[in-house]
């Protein structure tokens, strides 16, 4: 099965690769990993005229932490994060996370920022980054802008990126207590896309109360998806058995589940009130000190 | 385009359509058939090789992104006609029934024991979960590999080969 064809552009510079995207607008695409895009053009799904491979470019390598961020280089791979013992205590939704993306040899090429701007409903990492609350780093004709997560799943596969940026980053403010996350996923068989995901983040007061709360929902509606109800509830209360009981609860009314091969809405929904009451409970056994089996 | 890939420690100078997938590269420009296609859709894992040292599916890479890179494929297991131990392994366990995941089985098997030398069965188990394969069951191939990390953690021990033998108690 072979892609239709295309020129191929492999440019080394940021600046070089902006030109390129104003030169050929909408008939551009920027590759990174691939392992979305390949298959698509393999499919007809995606026929782009020019594929502009950005693997060439070192600034985009990489991720660092500065001025209170974790920025994520745009072709960090999955399995970087996945092996990053440096980033478990601070930041341990990213590895939760990436090991649940499709299967190891995927991981190797995969972009986090790529899977960001294919902006897939079911999108593990769109999860991740709205408990993180992270924002995107676009660059442009115009120079670079900072994207709230919130607001840069504009629709299905449509992000909000002008056809002449490129995501250069993700940034993940660092947590200000103890941390926990975990990534919650039910899938069909290995590696497949979530019938329902749900991520969670959770950083605590030095008075155990909850000083920052994320819930990332995918696969329960156009986009990822926040769960705003649950994070305010959960804000400055502990977590106790009545507070992640209520959270649970919270939690699958801002999801927007449809019908489909992979399983009711109802089951969906339910589906993310058990992995809520049971992600926060283990987040809860953890951040008190106990060893969580997994 | 004209691209230079290094495969198995040989050089090559080819040029190529950018639409061409670095699997049929292999395949149909250099003749090294032991990769093979598989789905075709990036699931089965049955094309499996090493880019740069890393295990990737190469029906999802384009050749011209090979471009100065280093990639070993399962050709590149054997060594002045001996089979590599992980090689002997699948055979010494059964590790095959049809094929033809064998040479994904082998490369993702051996980019698993590159970074993990002593890898657990779950370890395994999600090690090779990006291949498939529709005869086995998996147990043997699970099995081969853990006999190839003893084998291969036997002969790095080689100098003292009598404290090894006296002191295996890995099986």
């Amino acid at each position: 099965m072979f892609p239709n064809s295309f020129e191929y552009i492999a440019p080394t510079t940021l600046t070089e690769t902006i030109e390129l995207l104003q030169r050929h607008g909408y008939d551009a695409k920027v590759l990174a990993g691939g392992q979305s895009l390949l298959p698509m053009m393999k499919l007809r799904v995606a026929a782009p005229p020019i594929l502009i491979d950005i693997n060439g470019i070192d600034e985009l390598k990489g991720w660092r932490e500065e001025n209170g961020f974790l920025r994520i280089g745009a072709l960090v791979r999955h399995s970087e994060l996945e092996h990053a013992d440096e980033l478990r205590a601070r930041y341990p939704l990213l590895a939760e996370t990436a090991v649940w993306i499709a299967d190891p040899l995927v991981r190797n090429l995969g972009t986090v920022c790529g899977s960001l701007a294919h902006a897939d409903p079911a999108s593990d990492w769109g999860a991740a980054m709205l408990a993180l609350h992270a924002q995107v780093e676009a660059i442009g004709p115009g120079g670079k802008r900072q994207i709230p997560i919130d607001d840069f799943f504009v629709d299905t596969f449509t992000p909000a990126l002008e056809e002449t940026e490129i995501a250069t980053a993700v940034l993940i403010p660092t947590p200000a207590g103890r941390t926990a996350g975990r990534y919650l996923k039910i899938e069909r068989k290995a590696g497949d896309f979530a019938i329902a995901g749900l991520a969670i983040h959770v950083s605590i007061a030095s008075d155990g109360t909850v000083a920052e709360a994320g819930f990332g929902i995918c696969a329960c509606g156009p986009i990822p998806l926040r769960g705003k109800r649950a994070e305010e509830y959960l804000l400055g209360k502990k977590l106790t058995p009545e507070t992640i009981e209520a959270v649970s609860r919270l939690v699958p009314e801002d999801a927007d589940p449809t019908d489909d091969l992979r399983g009711s809405a109802e089951y969906k929904r339910d589906v993310l009130r058990v992995f809520a009451k049971r992600g926060l409970s283990d987040i809860a056994k953890e951040l008190q000190g106990e060893v969580v089996l997994r | 385009m004209k691209i230079r890939v290094r495969v198995n420690g040989q050089t090559y100078e080819s040029d190529v359509e950018p639409r061409k997938l670095l699997v049929y590269y292999l395949r149909d420009d250099l003749g090294l058939t032991g990769t093979h296609v598989g789905c075709d859709t990036t699931s089965c894992g049955a094309c499996t090789v090493l880019l740069d040292g890393k295990a990737v599916k190469s029906c999802t890479v384009l050749a011209v992104q090979a471009n100065g890179c280093d990639v070993m494929t399962v050709e590149g297991l054997e060594r002045d006609g001996q089979l590599h131990p992980l090689q002997t392994a699948f055979w010494e366990e059964h590790g095959l029934q049809c094929g033809y995941c064998t040479p994904g089985m082998l490369m993702s098997g051996y980019a698993l024991l590159q970074t993990n030398p002593h890898p657990s069965e779950e370890e395994i188990r999600r090690g090779i979960s990006g291949n498939l394969c529709r005869c086995t069951g998996y147990m043997n191939i699970v099995k081969a590999i853990r006999s190839a990390a003893v084998k291969l953690a036997d002969a790095s021990a080689e100098p003292s080969k009598e404290v090894a033998a006296s002191g295996s108690s890995s099986d």
